[in-house]
């Protein structure tokens, strides 16, 4: 072994890189084995990614055209031809709850997105500044958060007479806002008292960069797993208005209106027409929370 | 009492309280087995309080939970056996290892406030070990304040009615030993009791350890890090590495004759009593621990041995038998004594001593009334009480203190993340420093840096080495990214960062190789004073020596000077030129650091040091301080340290001191002092208790 001042470092970084790098690597590995591991999340995931590619292809999966009337054989049920039967109008329940998809995923996530920037950013600065900055945003996150969703949005839908989903999208990720703040304001109060913060402070780094280039990388496993909650919400919220008519156009597939069209019909005359809609709402939720699970339980142990 | 109780050193036949034989201990990780133990086997003779010593990651701790037959899910025992009193802990049902656990066998653990349940008060959890012993709820009360009582707290009814997080560190340690002895144990772990205390508080710990064993007579398993600890403390001592027992003897003979090559780099690298940073390098055992789990065939030191042969690569050493019980497992034990040095003594040429011209124009930085206080009116807190202090180009200055004496906030103000009080007088180079990191220029800002103590929240763990470095040089130096790029690589390479690793994230570096890569950002902005808040304290001994050594090694290069804060007084005392105490945000005692450690010193430096556990014994008179810190927003009157001084007493001034806070004066050039007792008094109170050596410089 050579003699050099201090050879510890130079002797075995190699190994220790290759070390490390290997643990890294491991860890990684270990968190999808844990996930791989956990059939929650794989249906979970399964699921969700199902209804993503219908929304993604949905005009071009729907065996039918989901608009052509086929008023004849309207509220039949399920055939080998119509899987899921046919609508009051006699159009192809299969077709339109496959084509609907792309209505209450896009707007549950576009809501979902924009709630979390919005909130990341008020979260960042009441959580960095703390003091009256905190006691103001989060004050006023308290009153939209009293307000409840469902009938703050249709007072807006009703105020503004709106028929456009970008509405519905809009106002849900404004309700979102505080909710997902208050967890990234609870992360990153604990996070800037960390001394990289400080070491930031030290050489001259402005307030923007320390929040979205030093804390923000920091924070993104609970803001992930935040977000996948949310979304999980929102594909509820965006259902829930659909069905009561608020800010969907008429005739739009989207699954919350086949369902509102179609409930008075349950008692015996058809089932199909309300029940297929219900399914796909209730287990596009369902397989976004088992997701959910398995990500809370590897990021946030 | 320079080796504690005079306990048999020679095995006799006696059954041992605890027997390691030939244990092996594995962890199963990712479905591999990884051995953690190899072929430990020692045995802890009744009443003998037996020392596990080793740095992290080397099985300290698994051993002792071994003991208990309480590792992790993952863990299993791979062979050999423990024995407890003659009986297999190995083979015992799981009825039989939990009454082990509730009765025979006790353990306190590093962390007191964590030990205890936050929700609970102490009254009811100590009373609780009772009631579940079988007595009634009111004998257990009365057993608990027995047993608070006998562990030397002073207002028991008091600390029985908070909870633990009313309690301070020292106080909680006291509450969970009371716990451990509830059940009058045959054995008592101790995992690292004192780590993260204060260096008074260590004192009162282990002293109350050390008492609790003579009138219980019970046998102590003490697992610590800190050879000076062990020392104090143990009979007999072990020194683990890599899971292997590498050396066994009695305390003082090992500890002054080690003869594995391990043993003997550890203590070289402990910045002793008698070096200084001007004549000394200190030693450091190169490369690091094997990883978990690495199958070696011969020696496990064999890669950082400096003596190492063929024979160590293939061949398992043997246990040597030596003297007295004093064993290695090494092929060459009378080679140890004399190991060719890691870090050439030859490099170390004898500086100038340090520039010691305190004049008024030669200082780079002069404070002076600097104050600080949290809070408003009724609320306020003042945690800095009119601070002067001044460094000259190149020099370093020790800031200690026990936690809470105001040393963290000092370095904040001198930094600028918390604003002084107004009127606060911070002078670099005889010109006023902002109040405000806004206030200060890029330059100021880069001339006055820190390294922080924990690397792990220090560096941000999203970015790697490189951007970590080449931020800090862009922003402060005001080069353009290439220029700031290249000076970066510099940086790093020399801190002896590999190039290898500048792509890394710190998540891949050791905690060493982080430390330096602090350093190095430290220096981006070729920084006139860099405060060091303990950037040693989070280290190995081994990893401790390296980082000092370049710490001194910048110093010379760079011109740059410290102010250097830590609990650890020996590095204080290796690293300082100057030394200044802290006490509930006063200075009590400044001086040249040879001055403030030979005495006379002020009560309260007197104090900390003969707290200070070495490595080379101790002196026999230690000076207590007692009672805790008083809380900083109700500071006593008079003298703040009149409450816990250990010179008051039969002073002739003690009316003085109780009423009249002394100034803050020069008793002889260049050493400051701020107490009522002149130096005559003092040099004459404490040559009369220190008949021992006392602590050179």
């Amino acid at each position: 072994m050579s003699v050099t001042i201090d050879p510890a470092p130079v002797v075995v970084a190699d190994s220790l890189r290759k070390r490390a790098a290997a643990e890294i690597k491991a860890q990684r590995r270990e968190r999808l084995a844990v996930l791989r591991h956990k059939p929650a999340f794989l249906v979970g995931l399964f699921v969700t990614m199902f209804w993503l590619l219908c929304a993604l292809f949905g005009t071009s999966i729907a065996p039918q055209n989901p608009d052509s009337l086929d008023i004849g054989h309207k509220l039949q049920g399920p055939t080998a031809a119509h899987w899921f039967g046919l609508d009051q109008l006699g159009r192809d329940v299969f077709s339109r709850v496959i084509v609907g998809t792309r209505v209450i995923l896009f707007i549950a996530l576009g809501a979902t997105i924009l709630g979390s920037v919005l909130g990341t950013i008020v979260g960042l600065v009441a959580g960095y500044f703390k003091g009256m900055v905190d006691d103001v945003l989060m004050r006023i996150a308290d009153v939209f958060m009293a307000m409840p969703v469902i009938v703050f949005s249709l007072l807006v839908i009703a105020i503004t007479q709106s028929r456009s989903l970008l509405v519905v999208m809009f106002i849900i990720g404004i309700v979102y806002t505080p909710i997902i703040a208050r967890t990234v304001r609870a992360t990153v109060l604990g996070e800037s008292e960390l001394d990289y913060v400080a070491a930031a402070r030290l050489r001259t780094e402005k307030t923007p960069h320390i929040l979205f280039v030093e804390i923000l990388p920091n924070i993104l496993p609970p803001l992930l797993v935040e977000f996948t909650v949310r979304l999980g919400y929102a594909i509820f919220a965006v259902a829930t208005l659909s069905f009561l008519g608020a800010g969907v156009a008429i005739d739009s597939p989207d699954w919350g209106s086949q369902v509102a069209a179609h409930y008075k019909y349950l008692s015996g005359l058809n089932w199909s027409a309300t029940v297929f809609p219900a399914a796909a709402i209730a287990t596009l939720a369902i397989g976004v929370n088992l997701m959910v699970d398995g990500l809370v339980e590897v990021f946030e142990r | 009492m320079s080796t504690v109780v005079p306990a048999a050193i020679v095995p006799t036949p006696v059954v041992p309280t605890l027997e390691f034989d030939n244990l092996q201990v594995a962890y199963t990780v990712r479905g591999v087995d990884r051995p953690v133990l190899r072929e430990v086997s020692f045995a802890v003779a009744p009443g003998e309080a037996y020392g596990l010593v080793g740095e992290s990651g080397c099985g300290k701790s698994t051993a002792a939970y071994a003991a208990m037959r309480y590792l992790p899910r993952n863990g299993k025992i791979t062979g050999g056996h423990i024995r407890f009193e003659g009986a297999d802990v190995v083979d015992m049902s799981q009825e039989q290892v939990r009454d082990l656990r509730s009765g025979a066998i006790s353990m306190v653990y590093q962390s007191p406030i964590a030990a205890l349940n936050p929700s609970l008060r102490v009254g009811a959890q100590v009373a609780e070990v009772f009631t579940i012993a079988g007595y009634s709820k009111a004998d257990g009360i009365a057993r608990a304040e027995q047993a608070l009582g006998a562990v030397q707290i002073a207002d028991v009814g008091k600390v029985m009615r908070r909870y633990p997080h009313e309690l301070s560190g020292g106080m909680a340690q006291r509450v969970v030993i009371a716990m451990a002895l509830a059940t009058d144990p045959r054995l008592l772990i101790l995992d690292e009791p004192t780590t993260g205390l204060d260096a008074t508080v260590e004192a009162e710990v282990l002293d109350l350890v050390r008492m609790l064993r003579i009138t219980t007579n019970t046998s102590v398993l003490f697992i610590s890090h800190n050879l000076g600890v062990i020392r104090s403390m143990c009979d007999r001592v072990g020194v683990l590495y890599a899971g292997q027992l590498v050396e066994e003897g009695g305390t003082a003979q090992l500890l002054a004759d080690p003869r594995h090559p391990y043993t003997v780099g550890l203590l070289r690298c402990i910045p002793r009593a008698g070096l200084r940073k001007d004549h000394d390098r200190l030693d450091t055992i190169p490369g690091t621990l094997p990883s978990l789990g690495t199958v070696m065939p011969g020696c496990v030191y064999v890669d950082r041995c400096p003596i190492a042969t063929d024979q160590c690569r293939t061949e398992k050493p043997p246990v040597v038998e030596l003297t007295n019980g004093h064993s290695t497992r090494c092929f060459y034990p009378d080679l140890a004594p004399d190991l060719p040095r890691a870090a050439e003594v030859a490099l170390v040429p004898v500086d100038p001593p340090a520039p010691a011209a305190h004049t008024a124009d030669g200082l780079l930085l002069h404070m002076d009334q600097v104050c600080k206080t949290f809070g408003k009116d009724d609320n306020s807190v003042r945690v800095l009480r009119n601070i002067a202090l001044s460094l000259a180009p190149g020099e370093t200055l020790g800031l200690v203190g026990e936690s809470g004496s105001g040393k963290t906030t000092l370095a904040k103000v001198l930094l600028g993340l918390t604003p002084p009080d107004g009127g606060s007088i911070i002078e670099l180079d005889g010109r006023q420093l902002g109040a405000t990191l806004g206030d200060r220029s890029a330059t100021d800002v880069g001339a006055v840096q820190i390294v922080f103590q924990n690397p792990d929240s220090a560096l941000n763990r999203r970015h790697t080495v490189r951007r970590i470095v080449g931020r800090a040089v862009t922003k402060l130096a005001g080069t353009s990214r290439e220029q700031s790029a290249s000076r970066a690589e510099d940086l790093l390479s020399e801190m002896r960062v590999d190039a290898r690793l500048h792509a890394a994230k710190p998540a891949m570096l050791s905690g060493g190789l982080k430390q330096r890569v602090a350093i190095a950002r430290a220096f981006a902005g070729n920084p006139r004073l860099v405060v060091c808040d303990e950037p040693t304290s989070a280290l190995d001994v081994s990893v401790q020596a390296a980082i000092l050594n370049l710490l001194v090694d910048l110093q010379r290069t760079e011109n740059v000077s410290y102010l250097f804060i830590s609990h650890d007084l020996g590095v204080v005392r290796y690293l300082s030129d100057r030394i200044a105490v802290l006490y509930l945000g006063r200075v009590m005692e400044l001086g040249p650091a040879a001055t403030v450690f030979s005495g006379p010193h002020h009560p309260y430096t007197e104090a900390l040091v003969s707290s200070l556990p070495s490595v080379d014994g101790e002196a026999t008179n230690r000076v207590r301080l007692d009672g805790e810190v008083p809380s900083v927003a109700n500071p006593p009157s008079g003298c703040v340290l009149h409450t816990r001084c250990p010179r008051r007493e039969g002073s002739g001034v003690e009316h003085l001191c109780n009423t009249v806070e002394p100034e803050l004066v020069e008793v002889e050039p260049g050493h400051l002092m701020r107490c009522h007792l002149s130096l005559e008094q003092l040099r004459r109170m404490q040559v009369a208790t220190d008949d021992s050596v006392p602590i050179s410089v």
